[in-house]
């Protein structure tokens, strides 16, 4: 056996298995699809996932705690929103409203967080309420679409760097730096133990509390993100924009191996879970299967999915299992 | 043997790599209580498993009342009458007991359940076992010995004619012992045959008629249990002889390294001690006396509504754990399952948990540093397992219990509680585990020991404390040490306190 550590044959089957989904996904939309294939598609839905992509990192923090954020999507209307009313009401200073805007979505965060830490209310009902009121306060601010004025805004959702578009940049650089964060520092390894034994965590020390102020501000931070580069790839701010991609970001997150009830899961699988919803997506579209059967057949992946990975994982239980 | 109602025949199960159960050939008897003893991965789950058809044997059989079967699954043990009840109960919380007890084979009139009749009988059941349970309430209202009486009333009804037991006296007091064996008593003169498992070789002189021993899968010995005595018993277990039970080499102790005054949360009340440094101090008493919720209160687990604490002298204020680890407090928890460790996380991720602070710049963990402690504690613990990167849980009990241990050596703490350390582990384990709060004593620390066993409270401790509804009853030194004594000042109640 060797002894350097990563090497761990009980969960490399399980992400193999996903990446698996992924790439059975991708060969059977090429060989059945020819525009499927072309590097502008397949450079388009990398485009496609990347608002969900960003948001999901935040989604990955939280549910490894073993919580859940169900205002994600609300959070990413939002962020939009108040962008565009504040570019505006005062065109001119884009970078210090940037700011501003991921200021607000952490302050959210952080509120949420606040009810399930002080007032011990589950992350489900906490978020499930900031979801439908900070809905219906993008409704007041504007109940139709708002256009973006202040141009160099527009990079941040449109550009392109040596082919590759800006969001799909910000998407890896999220991914790549959750990743370290989880895997490389003190913080990433409390949200892991918070969600394994959150008691066993307190009693050893842990200030469980501040981790969970963490993760559900960082998630904030990154839906509020998701939301400007969404905002400006449309380039105007909708009302209904984000609504539902709470149930994406948790849909890619759960693909991508994180237990729902917390402490087990990595980034470098969310990322193939997020990929997995792209692919399944465009290649719907790309023969003309209508929406709702898209979301029929996207729920069906989903179930199957993890279900595949339980019958493993029982499999491999007993077959382990001594005393 | 005519009176055989089971017997096992050259039963093997092989995982890769390992032989859980080898060519164990054993027989129980008709109307007695027998018990199985033998170290964590001695068989004795793979045993129970077979027995009630959790898993499949690789060879061997199985002979039930003269049937031979080559493995049995869960609805034919079932249905033989062959039953277990695990330490963890498999009950209803929301439902009543009578309705618990009928639980998936509801008597019907009609379409409608018959509730007054599964009451009726109930009732009866409990009549005839001389047990006092309301089959009206509801499971989630009962007490620990309670619930596990429903469990025995559930198999009775059943018409269990093997009843397997595991660790069954590990969460009652000692009255809810007597009551329980009274009832194991009674069924066995019914002609039920119970396979008792038990670590407490002390209780399994008491109830059982005999006891055979499993060694790393391998059958030992049956013997009477008039026949045989502890030494004989753990030197079958262990494979070697056992000197005596309990190290004892103690240096001479140093200054009060803690000191309590006045300590009073929702149980406990005006709670004061000293502490000296090199000294093992027991705190006895039953179960529910308050005694872990010392150790919580100390801890920062529980708030506390008064009292001080000083650690070397100076104040601590402890509001959380964070604080009393601060202050050089470590706490190990009674049960290592729910609040000791993680179980999920890696071997060397759970040892390393209380000392990230230590092993990191800003924020980002130093991993050489952690492998290296990580493995010196693994040596120093004896913690057996292929690799550190390994779950937890994969851990038999006592290397989870000795992971648990290296979490607190790893902060280097003054003051280590041990709660109930070695609950649920086997004769090796524990005597190691003894031997590292030796070590710890000489080193200058200072220890508190919480124990439900009294020959460990007494052959462990430098002192002992006894405690009974929330409040200290007895001190007791060295010389006066005796399970009278303890027990007399452990049901001490509030009639004349000081």
């Amino acid at each position: 056996m060797s002894y350097s550590g990563r090497t761990k044959s009980q969960i490399n089957v399980g992400d193999y298995l996903i990446f698996l989904v992924l790439l059975a996904l991708v060969v059977f939309f090429s060989l059945f699809i020819e525009s499927f294939r072309s590097s502008v598609n397949l450079i388009n839905i990398l485009r496609q996932v990347s608002i969900v992509g960003i948001a999901a990192v935040g989604g990955t923090l939280v549910m490894l705690t073993g919580g859940i954020d169900l205002s994600a999507g609300a959070v990413i209307g939002i962020s939009g929103m108040i962008l565009a009313r504040l570019l505006k009401a005062y065109p001119g200073h884009t970078v210090l409203w940037v700011v501003l805007v991921l200021v607000v979505c952490l302050l959210i965060g952080v509120v949420n967080a606040f009810f399930i830490n002080e007032l011990k209310i589950p992350p489900l009902i906490v978020t499930l309420g900031a979801m439908t009121s900070l809905r219906g306060g993008v409704y007041l601010t504007a109940e139709r679409g708002l256009p973006v004025f202040g141009f160099q805004f527009k990079d941040i959702g449109q550009g392109v760097i040596w082919g590759v578009p800006v969001p799909v940049i910000i998407m890896a650089l999220v991914f790549i730096l959750g990743g370290i964060f989880l895997r490389y520092t003190r913080p990433g390894r409390y949200i892991y133990g918070v969600g394994g034994n959150e008691e066993a965590s307190r009693l050893s020390g842990v200030n469980v509390k501040l981790i969970r102020y963490l993760v559900y501000s960082l998630a904030g931070v990154m839906s509020g993100l998701a939301g400007l580069v969404l905002l400006s790839r449309i380039h105007s701010a909708q009302p209904r924009a984000g609504s539902g991609y709470e149930m994406d970001i948790i849909t890619a997150v759960v693909l991508g191996g994180v237990s729902i009830t917390g402490g087990e899961g990595r980034i470098s699988t969310v990322v193939t879970g997020v990929l997995i919803m792209g692919v399944l997506t465009n290649g719907l579209i790309l023969i003309n299967v209508n929406e709702y059967w898209q979301q029929v057949i996207k729920g069906l992946v989903l179930i199957a999915a993890v279900g595949f990975d339980r019958y493993i994982q029982y499999r491999r239980a007993l077959a382990s299992q001594r005393e | 043997m005519e009176d055989t109602v089971l017997e096992l025949k050259e039963v093997s199960k092989v995982y890769p790599g390992v032989r859980a159960m080898d060519k164990v050939s054993l027989a129980f008897r008709r109307g007695e209580i027998h018990a199985i003893v033998g170290e964590n991965g001695a068989g004795k789950s793979t045993l129970i498993k077979t027995l009630t058809g959790a898993i499949t044997p690789s060879s061997g059989t199985i002979v039930y009342d003269g049937k031979e079967y080559a493995s049995l699954d869960p609805a034919t043990a079932l249905n033989l009458g062959i039953n277990a009840i695990y330490q963890d109960f498999n009950l209803v919380p929301y439902l009543t007991v009578s309705e618990n007890i009928f639980y998936g084979r509801e008597i019907m009139r009609g379409i409608f359940i018959d509730f007054s009749a599964m009451r009726r009988l109930t009732l009866e059941q409990c009549r005839q076992m001389d047990m006092d349970i309301d089959p009206d309430a509801r499971i989630k209202d009962l007490g620990v010995a309670q619930q596990q009486m429903v469990e025995i009333m559930k198999s009775v009804s059943r018409n269990s004619r093997v009843l397997i037991m595991d660790e069954p006296t590990a969460p009652l007091t000692n009255t809810e012992i007597n009551s329980l064996f009274q009832v194991v008593r009674t069924l066995r003169d019914k002609g039920v045959t119970v396979i008792y498992i038990s670590h407490r070789l002390e209780e399994i002189f008491e109830i059982c008629d005999r006891v055979s021993v499993l060694r790393d899968g391998q059958y030992i010995v049956t013997r009477d249990t008039k026949n045989t005595d502890r030494k004989e018993l753990i030197g079958f277990m262990v494979g070697r002889e056992l000197g005596t039970d309990y190290p004892r080499s103690r240096g001479q102790m140093g200054g009060v390294v803690l000191s309590v005054r006045g300590l009073v949360t929702d149980v406990v009340k005006q709670v004061s001690f000293d502490l000296h440094r090199g000294e093992i101090l027991g705190l006895g008493g039953l179960v529910g006396a308050g005694r872990t919720e010392t150790a919580r209160a100390i801890f920062g687990a529980d708030p506390l509504r008064s009292g001080d604490i000083q650690v070397n002298g100076k104040p601590l204020s402890v509001k959380s754990p964070r604080d009393a680890i601060a202050g050089g407090i470590g706490l190990i928890t009674e049960d290592r399952k729910t609040q000791g460790l993680i179980l999920g996380m890696r071997i060397d991720a759970n040892i390393s948990y209380t000392v990230l602070d230590r092993f990191s710049t800003a924020g980002f963990l130093q991993e050489g540093g952690i492998d290296r402690l990580c493995r010196r504690l693994q040596d120093e613990m004896l913690i057996k397992t292929p690799s550190l990167a390994h779950k937890v849980q994969t851990l038999s009990g006592g290397n989870q219990q000795k992971v648990v241990l290296a979490k607190w050596l790893a902060r280097d703490c003054d003051i280590i509680i041990f709660d109930e350390p070695t609950r649920g582990i086997d004769v090796g384990a524990k005597r190691e585990i003894y031997v590292l709060m030796q070590i710890l004593a000489e080193k200058g620390k200072g220890i508190i020991m919480i124990s439900s066993e009294m020959p460990e409270l007494i052959g462990m401790s430098d002192r002992i404390l006894v405690m009974c509804e929330g409040r200290i009853t007895g001190e007791l030194g060295r010389e006066e040490f005796s399970q009278d004594r303890i027990l007399t000042y452990a049901s001490q109640r509030r009639k004349r306190t000081a």
